[in-house]
C-alpha cells in the first residue's frame, strides 16, 4: 500500500516526512511525497526548491524505500490536490504536518489540515514538529 | 538663489503631521504597487483620484508623488528577486540584478537598487529645483500656437518612438483622442461623440477612462492569464554592500541620473529609455566586462538610478507647462485641473506654496523611500505571495467604487466595464496604453489652442505657427515621423546598412525582447 506524505520546505513539512517514512519503515509501504505550489501566486514559500527536491529523492533511493517525488503546480488548494491524489493512489494513509492556527485565523484563512481530516478518504496521521 | 529660498519655505509647509503622514502614505503604497507586477503608479494615481478630491490638493499631490517616486525604488525589488520586473522601467534591472541574486547577491544587488535610487533621485530633485523656474520664465512668453505645437509634439512622441510599432502607437492615440472629444463642444455648442445619450454630454470624465483602462483592464487581461507556475523564495538577508561595491557603484550612479533626468523631461521620454541606454553605458565602461551578463552590479546601479532621475524628470514638464509625459504624470495633470488649477507656467506663480511645498515632499519622500526599502526590501518581497484574485477583487472594487464616485450615476459603471474591455484589447493586441491617456487628457486642451489660435487668426490657418517655439517643434514632428523614409533614404544613399544605421535597429530589438520576455 502507498503512504502519501504532503511535503513542504518546513519544519512541520519536514516532521511530517520523518513520520510518513517511519511509517513505511514499519509496515513495508512505498511512499509518495507530493509538494504543491499553487499557481494563482507569483511566489509560494510553500514551493520546495529543486534541491530540496534532489536531495529528497538521493535520500529515498538510499533508504531502500519503494517511493516516487512529485511536484503539483497547478491549482489553488493543497488540500484538493493531497486529497485527489490520495484517492487517485488508494492510499493507505495521509501523513501531513500541523502548524499552530487561532480560531480567528482559522475563520479568516481556513485551515487546509482542517479541510483534510474531514474529507480524507483513509486515516490521516497530522504530526507536530518537535 | 530665490529657488532655494522658496525650496526652503516649502520644507517649513511640509513639516506638518499631516504632510508627512500623506508623504509617507504615498511611499509605502508606491513601493507596495511597485513591487507587484503589472500594478503601476498609475493604476494607482487612477484610483486614488476619486478620493483624493475631497482633500487638501496639496496633500493629495503630495500622496501622488510619494506613489510616483516608490513605484520607480519596488519595481526594482521584484525585478532581482523574481526575474519578473514590477514595472516597465525595471525591465533592464532584472538582466543583471536576477543574475546577482542567482550567484547569492541579492542583498548587494537590492543595496545599489536602493542607494542609488535615493542618490538619483536626490540629485534630480534639486536639478528640478534649479531648471523648472527657467523653464517657466520661458514658458511664460509662450502663446496659444506654441502650447499646441508643443502638444502635437508629445503626441507624436508618445504615438511614434516609444513602442515597437509607429502604426499601433498612433492608433492608441487615435483611440485617446476620440474618447477626449466625446461631448459638448465648447465652442459652438454641439454635441459630439455622444449618441444621443445625456449622460455623455458633459463628456468622459477622466476618473472612469483611467480606471477602465488601467485597473479593469489590468484585472481582466491578468484574469485571462491567471494559471502560472509559482516561483520558490529566493533567500535574501539584509541589503547591505561591501567597499568593492561601493567603489562600483557609484560612477553608475551618477551617470544614470544624468541619463535619466532629460529623457524624463522630454516627451517620448518615460523611464524606459535612459535605463536601457545607462545599462549599455555601463556594459561599454565597466572594468569587468566579463561579469557583465553573469550579475555586474554596475548593471543594476545605473539603470536604477536612471529609473528615479527621470521620475524627478518627469516632473518639470509636468510643473512648468502642464505637460505630461507619462502615464502618472497625464493623471496627475487632470488631477490639477479637477481642483481647478491651470497647469502651465502661472501655475508657480499663483500657487507656490503648493508647487514648493510639492518639491520639499520629494526630498522627504526619497529619504523615506530610502529607509523603508534598505532593511525592508525582503518584507516587501513578501507581498508577492498575495494570491492574486484576491488582490484583483480589491482592485475592481476600488476601481467599481471611483467610478461610482465621480457621479453617483450607474451609467458610468457600464461605460467603466466597457472601457475596462477596450483596456484589455489594447493589451492583446499590443497597443501602448500612453499615447492612448495622453491623447484623452490632452485633447481638450489642444482643441482648446487650436481654437483659440485659430480665433485669433479669423480662421487663416498661419495662425497655427507662432514662434521659434512652434517651428521647432513641427521640425521635430516632421523628422519623427519621416524618420524611417529618412533612414531609408541615407541607407540606400550609403549603398547598404553602414555600422551606425544599424546599431539602432538591434538596440531597439532587445529592448521589445526582454518586454516581452
Amino acid at each position: 500500500m502507498t503512504i502519501v506524505i504532503g511535503y513542504i520546505p518546513t519544519k512541520q513539512g519536514e516532521a511530517a516526512l520523518t513520520a510518513g517514512l517511519d511509517e513505511a519503515r514499519a509496515h513495508g509501504d512505498s511512499v509518495l511525497v507530493v509538494n504543491m505550489a499553487r499557481d494563482d501566486k507569483l511566489v509560494d514559500a510553500h514551493r520546495a526548491p529543486s534541491q530540496d527536491l534532489d536531495r529528497l529523492e538521493r535520500d529515498l533511493a538510499e533508504s531502500g524505500i519503494e517511493h516516487e517525488v512529485r511536484r503539483i503546480e497547478h491549482g489553488t488548494d493543497p488540500a484538493v490536490a493531497l486529497l485527489e491524489l490520495a484517492e487517485e493512489v488508494d492510499a493507505r494513509l495521509l501523513v501531513i504536518g500541523l502548524r499552530h492556527r487561532t480560531p480567528v485565523g482559522k475563520l479568516l484563512l481556513g485551515s487546509t489540515a482542517q479541510r483534510i481530516l474531514l474529507d480524507a478518504p483513509c486515516p490521516v496521521l497530522a504530526v507536530k514538529p518537535a | 538663489m530665490d529657488n532655494l529660498n522658496h525650496l526652503i519655505e516649502g520644507f517649513g509647509h511640509v513639516m506638518t503631521p499631516g504632510n508627512l503622514l500623506y508623504a509617507f502614505i504615498g511611499v509605502v503604497v508606491g513601493t507596495a504597487v511597485g513591487v507587484l507586477p503589472g500594478i503601476g503608479p498609475a493604476m494607482t494615481v487612477a484610483l486614488l483620484l476619486p478620493i483624493t478630491f475631497g482633500l487638501d490638493p496639496t496633500q493629495a499631490l503630495i500622496l501622488f508623488c510619494g506613489v510616483f517616486y516608490g513605484g520607480m525604488y519596488g519595481g526594482s525589488t521584484t525585478s532581482i528577486l523574481l526575474n519578473t520586473p514590477g514595472e516597465s522601467s525595471s525591465v533592464v534591472t532584472a538582466l543583471e540584478g536576477n543574475k546577482m541574486a542567482k550567484a547569492g547577491r541579492a542583498a548587494q544587488a537590492l543595496a545599489t537598487a536602493a542607494i542609488g535610487s535615493f542618490i538619483a533621485g536626490t540629485i534630480a530633485t534639486l536639478l528640478l529645483v534649479l531648471v523648472m523656474p527657467q523653464i517657466v520664465d520661458f514658458a511664460i512668453d509662450l502663446g496659444s500656437p506654441d502650447y499646441l505645437a508643443i502638444i502635437l509634439l508629445a503626441f507624436v512622441g508618445a504615438a511614434a518612438v516609444l513602442g515597437s510599432s509607429r502604426i499601433r502607437g498612433f492608433a492608441a492615440l487615435l483611440i485617446g483622442l476620440s474618447i477626449g472629444t466625446v461631448g459638448i463642444d465648447a465652442v459652438t455648442g454641439q454635441q459630439r461623440l455622444t449618441f444621443g445619450l445625456p449622460q455623455l454630454a458633459d463628456g468622459i470624465d477622466i476618473v472612469v477612462v483611467a480606471v477602465g483602462l488601467f485597473a479593469v483592464g489590468e484585472a481582466l487581461w491578468v484574469a485571462a492569464h491567471l494559471r502560472r507556475k509559482a516561483g520558490s523564495v529566493i533567500p535574501v538577508g539584509n541589503p547591505w554592500m561591501g567597499r568593492e561595491d561601493w567603489k562600483r557603484s557609484w560612477k553608475p550612479w551618477l551617470r544614470g541620473t544624468a541619463l535619466g533626468f532629460p529623457f524624463g523631461a522630454i516627451p517620448a521620454g518615460g523611464a524606459e529609455v535612459p535605463t536601457f541606454l545607462s545599462y549599455i553605458t555601463e556594459r561599454k565602461l565597466t572594468k569587468h566586462p566579463e561579469e557583465f551578463g553573469k550579475g555586474a552590479i554596475e548593471g543594476v546601479a545605473g539603470p536604477e538610478a536612471a529609473n528615479n532621475a527621470s521620475a524627478a524628470g518627469t516632473l518639470v514638464p509636468l510643473l512648468a507647462i502642464g505637460l505630461p509625459t507619462n502615464a502618472t504624470a497625464a493623471i496627475m495633470l487632470s488631477a490639477l485641473r479637477g481642483w481647478g488649477f491651470e497647469p502651465g507656467p502661472l501655475l508657480i506663480e499663483k500657487q507656490p506654496v503648493l508647487v514648493w511645498t510639492l518639491i520639499a515632499s520629494l526630498f522627504v519622500g526619497n529619504t523615506f523611500l530610502l529607509l523603508l526599502n534598505l532593511p525592508l526590501a525582503p518584507a516587501w518581497a513578501k507581498l508577492l505571495q498575495i494570491p492574486r484574485p484576491y488582490l484583483y477583487a480589491g482592485i475592481i472594487f476600488f476601481a467599481a467604487m471611483g467610478a461610482w464616485a465621480v457621479n453617483g450615476q450607474a451609467f458610468d459603471l457600464y461605460l467603466l466595464l466597457v472601457i475596462g474591455l477596450l483596456g484589455f484589447a489594447i493589451r492583446r493586441f499590443g497597443l501602448p496604453v500612453l499615447p492612448l491617456i495622453i491623447g484623452v487628457i490632452l485633447a481638450p486642451i489642444a482643441e482648446l489652442h487650436m481654437r483659440r489660435s485659430l480665433q485669433l487668426s479669423h480662421g487663416d490657418p498661419a495662425g497655427l505657427i507662432g514662434g521659434p517655439v512652434s517651428w521647432v517643434c513641427y521640425v521635430i514632428i516632421a523628422i519623427a515621423i519621416l524618420w524611417p523614409l529618412i533612414a531609408k533614404l541615407v541607407r540606400m544613399a550609403r549603398g547598404g546598412g553602414s555600422g551606425s544605421g544599424g546599431d539602432g535597429p538591434t538596440d531597439r530589438i532587445t529592448i521589445s525582447t526582454e518586454a516581452t520576455a
